[in-house]
């Protein structure tokens, strides 16, 4: 049934969100496993983690026994075991994106640091588990997996070693200076290989045993550039360099190493082949990384949104105490209950920031979900292609030519309703794996990137202003919730993985994919009927944002400036980037709508969220409409800077003057059109003074659409700053537990 | 195995002690602000007789543990994530109130029925465990008349470990007044348990121990037997929290006799 916007709310968040409302929102509401990997991660967050944050061991760049003891944490807990199948020794089956984004939410809450150093041994191993050969798998694996209660063994650690020292500290992954060379290569043994590399900011390299290291070819018979294994031990230099003096994430070894080791040409992950006296490895550094990446980037992003959510009960408390023990505060009074809370903008700050870190992690979440929904699909799909000889690089981007346009034509019958949709090509595409592949694969090369460059960009402003709700108590060691760590971190984790600028990168190309973009179209549908059920979600507001950048795309694809250069192109950033930037406000924000309408759809069959769930669901549409707004300012601001940004402005010149009215014309129109000169802006007169301002009014000629969209999109803000007065009510009025829960 | 145990504890969830318990009056009498909204645990003088009786399970080879809980199932199923990692159980589920609130008689009757209908329970056998106090309001008498009801006469309250003997019989560390320990020997099953804090820490979550509980603990769920307990006869008078009171002084080189006469003052002028 539809709501009324402006129905009067009376129920209300009572309680901060707790599990059942998070399993819901994030999808895990089934699944036990993963609700117990949460407990148990948790449970580490907030007693070993916290109590190394409290005790200071943050102040230290070297890695000590201290910090060690939470390798031991990780491993008792389960962390360590969740990224290996259980023939491995793990004991989760099936994919662990979503998994392993939910331990790295966990640690996040409390220190990053710590989620950094559980993810990067799973770093190690991505490679491995992506590209490695059924012989690597098995011996990494199960060296890496912890030993069983009562066996005596030390389970391996693992580092990946990408980064090198390039000049200007610049980091291009896709030029090595490592370098790789044939040692040793008698006649009918495999080769021995030499690898050389210095790397730089390598995470768990303090105590790995072994390293995945990217290296290049230096040898006429070696193929390229590929990733090898090294191990401690391996003959030649394995020295683990001096630790990172890094300011942040001081839970996570990070150190510069230098190997020069001689290893077996079996180490190259994926392995090789032997073509014509050359050593040709399967896979490239750089497809190995791009598998890896594409998933691991992910739990990155949510990193910063576990944080900026984790500050959320700090502050209501340091608000409501603000007062309480002066003068001036006496039980009973408002200024005791309330403290800061008695203050609008303490309240609709708190109300911002919160929704930044719901959509934050509802995007996150949403990506980790993808890819375990795309792992099994990429399965079948590498098996098909493999059954129809369809190599791997060119030969499969051809082949999903074909792919691709089935996949747009199963998107336009989708658009018919069921009657019209012509049934058995309907049906057959549907349930082709390759068409949901394409689909599915063209929505994660965005999501992923979008997640890394949003949630670490946006969730670091946001952590900053976190900190300022908390007065100077927020930038102090004793601040409760380690709030200035956490915003410091944020820093780090935006470059993690690839920096904002490689995100951006990334998404101008993705985003340009008609598959994504055509489903992009189909999302502005959905919010739209989203919207006529659940009008105060924002969702409207999204849909004309939405509408609005697409429009702006392809304008922006066919625009050239004003020297006649075309303006979407790989070397034009000042348009692509900030184009990927608002894409990413859209998607967060569309993400978080999305989970919500779960929430709305699921809730009630919980029967603990029954008692507070329409208080619940109230707050958390507000808190969508908050964010829809905020997006939809973002997204429209950008791309009337986009739009309009590139035209030249007139001048006080004779072109200018061509489209200037003179005094005389004007009284002569007078009596054609009475009126006209109270309308007419640019007036000249025939001494040639013109109006004080830089020049006339630029023309809007062609972008009349653009116009109508910017200004119906202004219009949709209706509403949302009653949203946010409401939101503000609420947190005002959330009961609060009586203590922060760590460090335990 | 003659000498093996047949270990039930008794255990309800009750809301994280760390959360605002402000009580309100429902329409079922006294309870909780927003109590199902609130994060729950286990009680945690429950758990710790959890711990013990997975310890001594392990021990006396043939013993078999099972945990015995009245809560809403809902909210019984997310405690469990976490209780399930902690040891190896079975878990028989009450679908029912959890609310400190309960009457003890009509909640010590449901959980008797419960421990009856575990399968293969032989009631020779059983040491019904518990804590002493409850986490909910300290009352401390369910487990006592879950005992009764069963008809086991040997009761022990307090308890901080329990030693099993090579005959069958096992030692009991007892808490009594004056902050003693009592030892007591029983010549054997049934017994009923109450412990204090024992002497073992919580166990780590271990996801895999959680896995392998798993297999059992989600159909015992679904098949939770429904609780019968009514508000029907019972009647506060009046519930509020208990005052939170701070007084500091700094006083430097008191003699601890003077500290404890002092304090004994402050108490008994409560």
């Amino acid at each position: 049934m539809a709501t009324s916007v402006s129905r009067v709310r009376c129920e209300t968040l009572r309680t901060l969100p707790e599990d059942n409302v998070r399993q819901i929102l994030w999808r895990f509401a089934d699944r036990c496993d993963l609700q117990m990997l949460v407990q148990s991660a948790r449970e580490v967050a907030r007693g070993p983690v916290a109590r190394l944050v409290a005790g200071g061991l943050r102040s230290t760049h070297e890695w000590t026994e201290q910090k060690a003891t939470l390798l031991e944490a990780f491993d008792q807990s389960g962390i360590t075991a969740v990224f290996m199948d259980p023939e491995q020794g793990g004991y989760l089956v099936g994919p662990k994106n979503l998994a392993l984004a939910l331990i790295a939410f966990e640690l996040a809450w409390v220190d990053a640091g710590a989620a950094t150093c559980s993810l990067a041994g799973c770093l190690a191993l991505a490679p491995i588990h992506e590209r490695g050969t059924p012989e690597q798998r098995a011996r990494y694996m199960s060296l890496a997996v912890p030993p069983l209660p009562g066996t005596d063994r030390k389970p391996w650690r693992g580092a990946f070693c990408l980064t090198e020292p390039l000049p200007y500290v610049g980091v291009d992954t896709g030029i090595l200076s490592g370098k790789l060379r044939v040692a040793e290569w008698d006649d009918g043994k495999e080769p021995l290989l030499h690898l050389e590399k210095r790397g730089r900011f390598i995470t768990n390299m303090g105590f790995a045993n072994f390293v995945t290291v990217a290296v290049d070819s230096a040898d006429e018979r070696i193929k390229g550039s590929c990733i090898v294994l090294v191990e401690e031990g391996d003959p030649g230099i394995f020295d683990r360099g001096t630790p990172t003096r890094k300011l942040v994430h001081q839970l996570s070894s990070t150190c510069d190493p230098i190997f020069n080791l001689t290893v077996p040409a079996s180490r190259i992950i994926g392995g090789y082949t032997v073509k014509d006296g050359t050593i040709v490895p399967n896979y490239s550094h750089g497809e190995v990384i791009e598998a890896v990446f594409k998933r691991t980037r992910v739990t990155v992003a949510l990193m910063s949104s576990a944080k900026l959510l984790s500050a959320v009960e700090p502050i209501i408390r340091y608000q409501r105490g603000r007062f309480r023990g002066s003068e001036q505060a006496k039980a009973g009074m408002l200024r005791y209950e309330l403290g800061l809370q008695q203050r609008q903008d303490a309240l609709h700050r708190l109300a911002s920031l919160w929704a930044i870190g719901e959509a934050g992690a509802s995007l996150g979440f949403a990506a980790a979900r993808l890819y375990d929904e795309l792992d099994s699909l990429e399965r079948e799909k590498n098996e098909i292609l493999d059954a129809k000889g369809v190599r791997r690089g060119k030969s499969e981007l051809k082949f999903f030519r074909d792919v691709n346009q089935s996949a747009l034509e199963l998107l336009r019958q989708e658009n018919n309703s069921p009657e019209k949709r012509k049934a058995v090509c309907y049906d057959e595409l549907k349930a082709d794996p390759l068409v949901q592949f394409a689909l599915q694969d063209a929505v994660a090369n965005v999501l992923c990137p979008a997640a890394k460059l949003w949630n670490t960009g946006t969730g670091a402003n946001a952590m900053r202003e976190a900190l300022s709700l908390m007065g100077g108590y927020g930038i102090t060691e004793d601040c409760p919730g380690f709030l200035a760590y956490k915003w410091m971190d944020t820093q780090l984790e935006a470059t993690y993985e690839g920096p904002e600028a490689v995100q951006r990168r990334n998404l101008s190309v993705t985003m340009t994919s008609e598959l994504f973009l055509a489903q992009f179209q189909q999302w502005i549908l959905e919010m739209r009927r989203i919207a006529e059920h659940r009008p105060g979600t924002g969702a409207c507001t999204l849909a004309t944002a939405m509408q609005l950048w697409l429009w702006t795309y392809r304008h922006l694809q066919v625009a050239t400036d004003a020297d006649g250069g075309a303006l979407y192109q790989s070397a034009r950033q000042g348009v692509t980037f900030p184009l990927a930037d608002a894409l990413c406000w859209l998607l967060a924000s569309r993400q978080q709508t999305l989970d919500l309408i779960e929430l709305e759809t699921k809730g009630p069959a919980n029967p603990v969220l029954a008692e507070g769930l329409e208080g619940t669901l109230n707050f958390f549409s507000d808190l969508c409409h908050i964010q829809a707004a905020r997006a939809a300012g973002e997204a429209g601001r950008i791309c009337a800077e986009l739009v309009f940004g590139y035209n030249r402005h007139p001048a006080w010149d004779e072109a200018g003057y061509k489209g200037c009215y003179r005094n005389d014309e004007l009284d002569s129109l007078e009596g054609l059109i009475p009126g006209i000169s109270a309308c007419a802006t640019d007036v000249v007169s025939e001494d040639g003074s013109h109006p004080v301002k830089a020049g006339p009014c630029a023309s809007c000629h062609g972008l009349e659409a653009f116009q109508r969209l910017r200004s119906k999109l202004d219009g949709c803000l209706t509403g949302a700053q009653l949203a946010k007065d409401r939101a503000a009510e609420a947190i005002s009025k959330v009961m609060i537990p009586e203590a922060l829960d760590y460090p335990r | 195995m003659s000498n093996s145990f047949q270990v039930v504890v008794c255990a309800s969830v009750v809301p994280d002690p760390l959360q605002t318990l402000e009580p309100v009056s429902g329409p079922n009498g006294p309870a909780l602000k927003n109590e199902m909204m609130l994060p729950a645990i286990l009680d945690p003088w429950a758990a710790h007789a959890l711990y013990e009786g997975a310890n001594l399970v392990k021990q006396v080879a043939g013993s078999s543990l099972w945990l015995v809980s009245m809560a809403p199932k809902a909210k019984l199923q997310q405690v469990m994530m976490t209780v399930a990692q902690k040891v190896p159980l079975q878990l028989v589920a009450v679908d029912g109130p959890s609310s400190g609130f309960a009457d003890a008689h009509q909640t010590a009757t449901t959980l008797a029925a419960a421990v009856r209908t575990i399968p293969g329970i032989d009631l020779s056998k059983l040491l019904l465990f518990g804590g002493w106090e409850s986490a909910s309001r300290s009352a401390g008498v369910t487990l006592q008349l879950v005992g009764e009801e069963l008809g086991i006469v040997d009761q022990f309250q307090g308890v901080d470990a329990i030693t099993p003997q090579t005959d069958g019989s096992f030692e009991v560390l007892e808490r009594i007044e004056g902050a003693r320990h009592q030892v007591s020997v029983c010549a054997g099953p049934p017994a009923v348990l109450g412990w204090a804090t024992g002497s073992l820490g919580e166990p780590r979550n271990d996801p895999q121990v959680g896995m392998a509980n798993m297999r059992t603990l989600m159909p015992a769920l679904q098949r939770a037997m429904a609780g019968t307990v009514s508000s029907d006869g019972l009647h506060y008078a009046n519930v509020t929290t208990p005052k939170q009171q701070r007084q500091t002084r700094i006083v430097k080189d008191m003699p601890t006799d003077e500290v404890a006469r002092e304090l004994v003052h402050w108490i008994t002028q409560e």
